[in-house]
Parts: structure tokens; C-alpha cells; sequence
């Protein structure tokens, strides 16, 4: 499927994903003849006299003014996300946390309420129920893939609904359709953080999702070297959105905006890969005997199999999965027994990486807790880099075998 | 560990002092020493930077080499590999090499009394033998050569260089260490132009030498650190970002070129492609042994039409870029006769098979759909 068209908006014609990649957003001819953007370093922009500031002021002629409210390359990456979420534009960040406090405190005012579905990340549903709540703003949870329960829980104060798919570690999948349909009968804006799917494997905006957050930290720039965030989504509804950025400053680095712009080049292979490895590492470990679950949408075993298989291209490079009969630090020797992927938290980049979750992000919650976020002792969460396929399943069967 | 596996983790192990996953970008012109008159690893950064030193460990790797040093360009490791010569010794060089490298061969290498002669080294290596004199210390070969994809059998020039006691030096930027390790093949020095294929996003300007001897390694060291053309090290930096998908690039790009390669040479409008994965390409049996699997994303095609209606057609690309350079994720094109080989006397230049009508195409990471429609409408535009 290497070939589906994406909409690339910069000049209205659809082509190839990876001819998106290497084109999209940018100008043919650029400064100086250059064949790649020039990074623009310089905090703020010249203006020959007065008279030209004031022509600038009362024309709102396009041009930049001062690096919090806009830099060369931070337009060029932002149109290049916004054509390979085939969405009319997109507001680039420091961090995806940066992304989607950014949207949420553009949106939402005192009284206003959003629900999630329960698997969305941790960190974006703390924000929303401890810190937005300072602001008069109420926060639900519902559990994830629970429609029903999402719909009851709207009411006239409802601004937004909010998933993440595939959800992060257990990877299950959000019918796309289904959650944009009911934002639209209930005159409800919807956000989907694609941040696992990839622009590459899932299509929100297509599927009639209004926003879509990216970690771009994670596979769109794809290296483990820059922090960044981004919101996809109308021009309309992203405007305001801009103007708080400009106002709250949350704004990524011009080194940050080339290093997105030229991982993004090499975005469809990576995907490809990245893919490959995830669903080869999948059905390894499906079938061996230390293994007593894996989380991967595209095993047929996997409960979302069916929507992901309908909705998405491919299933990524993550992989979830519990070790058979193990406590939590028989758990510990299988990750400190891998040789090729390093033990960090983060994903989605070149280098793959691994994880117990227990030990890495929930260390400190009470075990009751654990439970009900489906974080048992003995997971394992291994995000597979672009490494030779044979490579990481040798690693992993020396690793479960040795 | 397999190639794409050593891309990303050779040479790129976590730095010790943070855990960080990428190791850190060091700028620092001098470092700090604990005593004085003992040597640490690194004092000058002329001399060695953790961060050349790390691009260098990979690319070693990958080239199976033991030793590497990068340059600032490409031309800059070639003129390495020349100043170890000295007054009255003499070059053997293949008549395809690049034309920087001929430049600096006849314009500045002459005037430091290094002789050299030009000769065919595709096909049979006669004209190798008959050129060898009892000075000869150095044997270049570029395998493809430009432009025209003329392929050198880098084993049977590896035999001549041993039994004559030359170096067998190999500009390996067209194959990369993806399909061609010539020092594998039994070369003596390997050379890139990084700015093409390694770097592979047009952004930065780099060059390199791998070997596998530590003693040929320490003469060319002697010369790079005695000279300075070192690499920087943000070029450095992005040159091992870019090495860790080389092998995805370059597989994916050559997979595109052939397809390009078949669908022009059935094009009415084509006289002839030059691409040796093409089974009438006079080298495409002994590209298919030294080339690992693919054939690489250069090839080069004859119109049917003069040097005009060639200008046109590189002029009327919406897609590949007219520029020279290759080796990037952007496609881009060229008509020789007006500038990569602009140099040459016209009556010099046919008679190395460069056409007016020739165009060279390096092939981006493009989808093969959007470059071919590409081609067409500038093949149809300019040919009416």
C-alpha cells in the first residue's frame, strides 16, 4: 500500500506519501537557490523603516516579525505535517505535552467539559483533571472503545471528546469514524492523539477527527534527538489556537524545525520498517512459550484486530506483552538480558527501546492503582527501532531463552 | 549483527555521563588535559572529536574497515590519498572518475611532479597494465563511474594492484557500503564523497576514507591532522543520523531507478539507458557480483533530440531539481554536456560516449509514480 495518495495542500495535487515526505510544504525555488530550507536563527525580523512597520500592522502583510510568533522553518514543517495528515494546517510545539495544553487552554473556559476514553496517556488526562480543573474545567473518564458510555456522558457543557489510538501500552484502537460521528451529532469537537498511529498508518482528519495531536518527538522525527508537538486540523479552527501560542510561548527551535523537516524525508520507510518489525516481533512472541500475552493490533488474537485491520495501514512499531509466570523481577532480567534495544523511556525512534512500565513510569503508584490502569508487574513494552528484523527476534529469544 | 543494526548502533553507544540515547554534539575546538605532556584521547579537535571519532566508528563498520577519517568534502579525502605520493611517483586512473578529481589530478598534482594517466577500466584492464611504469603507486578507480554507468571490476583490479605493489584506492559514493564494500573485494582505500549518499539529505558537505591496515591509516592520519581538512562536527552529527537509514535510502532509491530505468527504455522517445541493472548494460554481469542485491539510484538516458531539446527537458522537470549533486532524497537532473562535464571539449566529450542528448538523473526517495509522470511530461514538452 506504499503508494495511497496523500493530499499534498501546497500545490493541490495528490501524490505519492514519500513524495509528500520529501516536498510537501516546502517552496520549489528557496533563498539563495538552495535545495534545502536555510535554518533561521535569528530571534527577531528587520523592517527597513517606520513606514514599513506601520504598512505591516495595518496591511497584516505576511511576513515574519519576532521568533515567538513565527520563523521561516517553522511554517515550511508545520505545512508539511499538515499535508501528511492530509489536514489544512498545523501548530507546532515544543513538546506534544506543550501540543495539547496549548489546544485545550485555547478551546476551553470555565465550565466547560471534556471526556476521555480511560487508555489516553496518563500524562494528557493529569493535565486536563488536575490542572484545567483550576480553571473551572471538568474532566471525565469513560473506558476506552466504551461508545456508549461516552455518549451518555455528554451534556450541553461537553467541548470536546478526546482518545488516543492506539492507545499506549495497550494498544487498542479507536473505530475513528465512530468517535468523529458522535462529536458531530452532539455538535462535540473531537481530538485523536495519533502520536502511536503515525500519519502514516492512521488518517483522522479523513475520518472526520477535528484535531489530531502528534508527539513528534516520537516517529515523525524519528531519530531520539528533538522534542517537539504538534496539533493538526482546519485553518478556521486552528487560528486561535496560533494566536495562544504566540501569546503563551510555547513555541519549539529553529535547529528543531530543520532536524523534524528532514526526518520527515525518510517518514514512509521508516513507517515501513518500523511496521515490519513491530508484527514480525508480534508473532514471535505469540507463539513462544514464555509469552502469556502480547498487545499488538495486528495479531488476530489482539481484540481491536478488526477495527485496525479496517482502519489502519499498518500497526506500528510498539509491542506490549506479559511474561509467563513471572513476578516483577524475572521480568527485569528478560529486559536487562536485551542487548540491541536500550532501556529508556520514549519510542518511535531508529534505536528501538524497551521498558517494564511497572519499574518505569509507575514505580511509585500503590499496587491497587497498577491494577486499574491494566499496568501488571510482569509487561513489557519494547518499541521497535528500524534494526534488521532477524536481529531484534534473535535478541529477544536470547533474551526469553538465556 | 546485520548492516541496517550496526547503521544505528555501532559507533553510537549511550553517552556515560547522562544515559542520553543519542550521543551529544561536541563543538569544542580544545579539550581540557589532566597533565601535561600526556596525551588523552582527545586535546585538539584538529587532531580528534568525539563526534567525528563516532561517525568515523560506523562508517568503518559498515565498510568493513578498521579505520576511517572524515574529510570536509570528498575532494578533500581524494587530495589526502594524493599528497601520500611523492615527486616522480605516478597515478593510474580510470577515464570515468569523477571531475573534481581529474581537476585536482592534471591542475595541481602535476605541478608537484605526480604524473598520472587516464585510462579505460571498464571491461577488460589492458589499458590498466600497459599504463602501469615501474613509478605507478596508486591505482583510483570510481565504480559506477559518471555518467555514463560504466562498471570496474574492483577483484580484478585488486589482483593487478598486488601483483605490482600499488594501492588500489576505490571512490565508493555512487554504490555505497549498502551494495559495494570494496575492501571486501580486496581495495586498499576506500573514498566518499559524504555529502551524497551518507549525509543523503543534500545538507551538508563531508568526505571519507576507510581502510582496514592501521599502518595506511596512520600515514593518511599524519596527512588529514598535518593538513586540516577535517569534517565538522555538525556535519559529523548529521552524517550518523544519516547513516542509520542508508541502507533504506539506497534500497528503496535503487528499487525506483530500475523501475525508472525499464520504463525509459521503453519510451519512443529514448534512444538508450545507461543503468547496469539493465541486462544489456556492458558491466551488468559484474555489477550483479560486486553490487549487493540492487544496482544503485544513478542512471543516465539518451533522447532522441540535440543538445537543445536535452536543455529543454532538464529545464521542464516539476519534480527532479536541475542541479548537480546526487546521492540526496530530493531527485534531481542534469544535461552533462552543459554542466557536470561542461569542462570537456566537445570532440573530448563524445568521444567518452557524453551525447549532447545525454541526461543524468539521480533518483530522491520520490514515489516511482510521480517521477516517471515527471519524466514523461518533460519528454513530451521537449521533444515535439
Amino acid at each position: 500500500m506504499g503508494n495511497m495518495n496523500t493530499n499534498d495542500t501546497a500545490n493541490g495535487t495528490a501524490r505519492g506519501i514519500s513524495t509528500t515526505c520529501v516536498h510537501a510544504g516546502e517552496e520549489r525555488q528557496k533563498e539563495a537557490s538552495s535545495i534545502t530550507d536555510p535554518i533561521f536563527c535569528a530571534s527577531t525580523y528587520t523592517f527597513a523603516d517606520t513606514a514599513s512597520v506601520i504598512e505591516f500592522i495595518e496591511k497584516k502583510l505576511p511576513r515574519e516579525e519576532y521568533g515567538r510568533y513565527g520563523n521561516p522553518g517553522e511554517k515550511v514543517v508545520e505545512r508539511k505535517l499538515a499535508a501528511l495528515d492530509g489536514a489544512e494546517a498545523a501548530v507546532l510545539y515544543s513538546s506534544g505535552m506543550a501540543a495539547v495544553a496549548g489546544l485545550l487552554l485555547a478551546k476551553l473556559n470555565s465550565g466547560d467539559e471534556v471526556i476521555f476514553f480511560d487508555e489516553c496517556y496518563h500524562r494528557t488526562r493529569e493535565f486536563c483533571s488536575k490542572h484545567m480543573a483550576r480553571f473551572g474545567v471538568v474532566t471525565h473518564q469513560v473506558p476506552a472503545g466504551d461508545y456508549d458510555a461516552m455518549e451518555a456522558a455528554i451534556n450541553k457543557n461537553t467541548r470536546l471528546l478526546v482518545s488516543e489510538s492506539p492507545t499506549n501500552p495497550h494498544l487498542s484502537v479507536v473505530d475513528l469514524e465512530r468517535f468523529a460521528g458522535l462529536g458531530r451529532k452532539h455538535n462535540v469537537e473531537t481530538l485523536i492523539d495519533a502520536t502511536l498511529g503515525t500519519p502514516y498508518n492512521v488518517q483522522p482528519i479523513a475520518a472526520g477527527v477535528d484535531y489530531v495531536l502528534h508527539s513528534a518527538t516520537k516517529y515523525l522525527g524519528g531519530h531520539n534527538d528533538l522534542l517537539a508537538g504538534v496539533i493538526v486540523g482546519s485553518e478556521e479552527k486552528l487560528e486561535p489556537v496560533r494566536k495562544l501560542r504566540g501569546i503563551t510561548g510555547a513555541v519549539n527551535s529553529p535547529h528543531n524545525f530543520y532536524l523534524l523537516e528532514r526526518g520527515l524525508k525518510t517518514f514512509e520507510l521508516r513507517m515501513q520498517r518500523h511496521n515490519a518489525n513491530g508484527q514480525a516481533v508480534a508473532e514471535f512472541l505469540h507463539e513462544h512459550p514464555r509469552i502469556e500475552k502480547v498487545y499488538y493490533p495486528g495479531l488476530p488474537s489482539h481484540p481491536y484486530y478488526e477495527v485496525a485491520r479496517r482502519t489502519m495501514r499498518g500497526f506500528g512499531g510498539l509491542v506490549t506483552f506479559l511474561i509467563k509466570d513471572a513476578d516483577w523481577r524475572a521480568t527485569a532480567d528478560v529486559v536487562d538480558r536485551m542487548r540491541i534495544p536500550r532501556i529508556a523511556p520514549s519510542l518511535g525512534g531508529v534505536e528501538s527501546l524497551i521498558e517494564q512500565p511497572l519499574v518505569m513510569s509507575y514505580y511509585e503508584m500503590p499496587v491497587e492503582d497498577r491494577k486499574r490502569f491494566g499496568i501488571p508487574d510482569n509487561m513489557i513494552r519494547l518499541s521497535c527501532g528500524i534494526e534488521n528484523t532477524e536481529d531484534l527476534v534473535a535478541d529477544l529469544k536470547q533474551a526469553l531463552e538465556g | 549483527m546485520k548492516f541496517r543494526t550496526r547503521a544505528i548502533h555501532v559507533g553510537n553507544e549511550c553517552d556515560p555521563a547522562t544515559g542520553a540515547v543519542v550521543p551529544p554534539l561536541h563543538l569544542a575546538s580544545t579539550f581540557v588535559q589532566a597533565k601535561a605532556g600526556v596525551p588523552q584521547a582527545y586535546d585538539y579537535a584538529r587532531s580528534g572529536n568525539p563526534t567525528r571519532s563516532n561517525f568515523e566508528t560506523t562508517l568503518a563498520n559498515l565498510e568493513g574497515g578498521t579505520h576511517s577519517l572524515a574529510f570536509a568534502t570528498g575532494m578533500a579525502a581524494t587530495t589526502c590519498v594524493t599528497m601520500m605520493l611523492s615527486s616522480g611517483d605516478h597515478i593510474v586512473a580510470g577515464r570515468d572518475i569523477y571531475g573534481g578529481t581529474y581537476r585536482l589530478l592534471h591542475n595541481v598534482m602535476n605541478r608537484l611532479g605526480i604524473g598520472v594517466t587516464l585510462v579505460r577500466t571498464d571491461g577488460d584492464l589492458s589499458e590498466v597494465l600497459a599504463a602501469i611504469t615501474p613509478r605507478t603507486k596508486l591505482l583510483w578507480i570510481e565504480t559506477p563511474g559518471n555518467p555514463l554507468m560504466s562498471i570496474t571490476d574492483i577483484q580484478a583490479c585488486a589482483a593487478i594492484a598486488r601483483q605490482h605493489k600499488l594501492l588500489l584506492a576505490v571512490d565508493n559514493t555512487f554504490a555505497t557500503p549498502v551494495l559495494t564494500r570494496p575492501l571486501e573485494l580486496g581495495a586498499d582505500i576506500v573514498m566518499h564523497s559524504a555529502t551524497k549518499y551518507i549525509g543523503g539529505h543534500s545538507d551538508l558537505l563531508g568526505g571519507a576514507l576507510v581502510v582496514q591496515d592501521k599502518a595506511l591509516y596512520d600515514k593518511l592520519y599524519f596527512v588529514q591532522n598535518a593538513t586540516g581538512p577535517v569534517m565538522g562536527p555538525l556535519e559529523a552529527y548529521l552524517c550518523s543520523r544519516g547513516l542509520k537509514t542508508l541502507e533504506l535510502r539506497v534500497r528503496e532509491q535503487s528499487r525506483v531507478a530500475g523501475q525508472l530505468a525499464h520504463w525509459l527504455s521503453d519510451n519512443p522517445r529514448v534512444a538508450r539507458v545507461n543503468y547496469p541493472g539493465r541486462a544489456g548494460h556492458p558491466g551488468h554481469l559484474t555489477a550483479a557480483r560486486q553490487m549487493d542485491g540492487a544496482f544503485g539510484a544513478m542512471l543516465s538516458f539518451e533522447i532522441k533530440g540535440d543538445y537543445e531539446a536535452a536543455k529543454r527537458l532538464v529545464e521542464s522537470t516539476k519534480l527532479f531539481a536541475l542541479a548537480v549533486s546526487l546521492g540526496a532524497v530530493e531527485s534531481l537532473i542534469e544535461q552533462p554536456a552543459s554542466m557536470s562535464h561542461a569542462s570537456y571539449k566537445r570532440e573530448d566529450r563524445l568521444a567518452v560516449g557524453i551525447s549532447d542528448g545525454l541526461i543524468r538523473v539521480s533518483v530522491g526517495l520520490e514515489a516511482f509514480e510521480d517521477l516517471r509522470d515527471d519524466l514523461d511530461q518533460a519528454l513530451v514538452s521537449s521533444l515535439k
